[in-house]
């Protein structure tokens, strides 16, 4: 038993090593050129050469990816708790909501630029409009699901619109809320790596591109990597979060 | 029962303007402290009753008076109950049992400073109906029978002069529903508040109730005003005497005259 529950702790650690591995090995067997698909192995050394320069945009990154993100909860739960408690809101603003997802953000950015020129600002911009919409989503969904008896319960008390609100409707949204943060979360940083790339003189976005015009494509990918490594570790943040926060929703899981 | 809690006065249901009646004009009068079960085919708008008379619903036509007032709105005193326990997962039983306390008049003001008093009176009310040990568990963590208890406390622990069930036993296995029977008749006989039981449980109409109302198919009408005037504490041997068969036996036939019509 004991064997088998570390096995099972391993898998996700297995699971990376393993497609590292298979990328090696198939750029190396088909001998692929580095200007097409470096090897990992040598993404990593380039990485690990350019460090510094790495470690100043990806911080930079980061920060933008949150700013955007934090205005995104603020936005995305004040819409969603109008849109879930009024059926006239939902009515109305649905379908402006799902055609606003509909617009490819990336062609937003050069509106972005003409209005606020380059730099972190459109980036946090991008971040924050591509993950309010799941944001807004979720919480609406988790504050119109109350089950109706419940809410005749709550009236036949006397209890106010806010009271049913504060005492059932927000935390019974709270799973779905923070459901929503981890697919927000990287979201945001598609947002601010898109804008970052399109106009910006920092970031991991911009030191792709910038990489990738000098054909330094193992530097590209040791960027890519550290996206994934900072969206993965975020996730991961969140995940924690929501689990010690709704411990009520997650029952069903703890004897699996 | 001189004087009626509960008046109904010509009362029909639309659920909107231009539908088809949903309540047939219904005329209905409640003393206080009495226990009515309305028993009807399903879908005869049993449940909508208890909507008009807690004031959650408008009448279409006609008025409904609770307590000398017309109803106008949400009664904010009633008590309710479902088949659907609906607690809340992320509360204790005890702190589900306490919901009504942090929303009902004067309590929710008092209910920060004298924490302690209210949580001993859910504990007696968790108790009175065999939860007591389970006060500090999670919904999921009770069986349904016991949810459905706690439920029943939920509605009662504000001492509310109306109690409304909507099958509240409907989902229990036969022996746990009999169970709660008998705690229900016990909290009533205790202190004797005005409840409007919704079944389609004859048997369940039979034991509790003091008058049973039998409805028609839709539009809803009630077509016969039972009096039950069983001795009181009803239990398991009264269910096998020839007054309650009989009794449950004149409420089938008017059930399958209402389905046949």
């Amino acid at each position: 038993m004991k064997k088998k529950f570390n096995f099972t702790k391993a898998t996700p650690w297995l699971s990376a090593i393993g497609l590292f591995v298979l990328w090696e090995l198939i750029v190396r067997i088909f001998n692929i050129p580095p200007y097409v698909l470096p090897t990992p192995s040598e993404s990593i050394i380039v990485g690990w050469q350019f460090h510094e320069a790495i470690w100043m945009h990806a911080v930079h990154t980061l920060y933008t990816t949150l700013a955007g993100f934090a205005i995104a909860v603020v936005f995305g739960v004040v819409l969603g708790a109008l849109v879930g408690s009024s059926r006239a809101i939902y009515d109305a603003a649905n379908p402006l909501l799902v055609g606003f997802n509909s617009v490819p953000k990336v062609a937003l950015v050069p509106v972005l630029v003409m209005w606020f020129g380059i730099g972190t600002v459109p980036a946090i911009i991008t971040a924050f409009l591509i993950s309010f919409f799941p944001i807004v989503v979720n919480v609406a969904t988790g504050l119109a699901t109350l089950e109706p008896e419940l809410r005749d319960v709550l009236r036949s008390l006397g209890a106010t619109r806010r009271d049913i609100l504060v005492k059932v409707g927000f935390p019974r949204a709270m799973p779905y809320f923070f459901a929503s943060l981890k697919v927000a979360i990287t979201l945001a940083f598609v947002g601010s790596v898109i804008s970052e790339t399109v106009a910006s003189n920092v970031g991991v976005g911009y030191l792709m591109l910038s990489a990738s015009s000098k054909f330094n494509m193992p530097l590209v990918f040791a960027g890519l990597l550290v996206i994934a490594v900072m969206g993965i570790a975020m996730y991961e943040i969140f995940n924690v979060i929501e689990r010690r926060s709704t411990k009520w929703a997650n029952r069903g899981n703890q004897n699996t | 029962m001189s004087k009626s809690f509960v008046e109904l006065n010509n009362v029909r249901l639309r659920y909107s303007e231009g539908d088809e009646l949903a309540l047939e004009t219904t005329n209905m009068k409640i003393g206080k402290g009495e226990f009515i079960a309305v028993v009807g085919p399903s879908g005869c708008g049993k449940s909508s009753l208890l909507k008009l008379v807690s004031g959650l619903m408008p009448p279409s036509e006609g008025n409904v008076i609770v307590d000398n007032k017309e109803v106008s709105g949400p009664l904010k005193i009633v008590g309710m109950a479902f088949q659907n326990p609906t607690l809340l997962p992320w509360r204790t039983t005890l702190d589900n049992v306490l919901l009504p306390m942090e929303i009902v008049k004067p309590h929710r003001n008092r209910l920060r400073k004298h924490r302690a008093e209210y949580e001993e009176r859910a504990r007696k009310l968790l108790a009175s109906v065999g939860l007591q040990g389970h006060e500090d568990k999670y919904p999921w963590e009770l069986s349904g029978g016991m949810q459905q208890r706690a439920s029943l406390c939920r509605s009662l622990i504000h001492e509310p002069d109306l109690l409304m069930l909507d099958e509240p036993f409907g989902a229990l296995d036969a022996f746990t529903r009999e169970e709660l029977w008998d705690i229900l008749q016990n909290l009533w006989m205790v202190r004797p508040f005005t409840v409007i039981l919704v079944t389609h449980d004859l048997r369940e109409a039979a034991y509790l109730a003091d008058t049973i109302y039998v409805m028609s198919k839709r539009p809803g009408k009630i077509l016969v005003a039972r009096d039950n005037t069983l001795p009181r504490p009803r239990d398991q041997e009264t269910t096998f005497t020839q007054p309650f068969t009989d009794l449950v036996h004149e409420l089938r036939s008017h059930i399958r005259d209402v389905r046949e019509s």
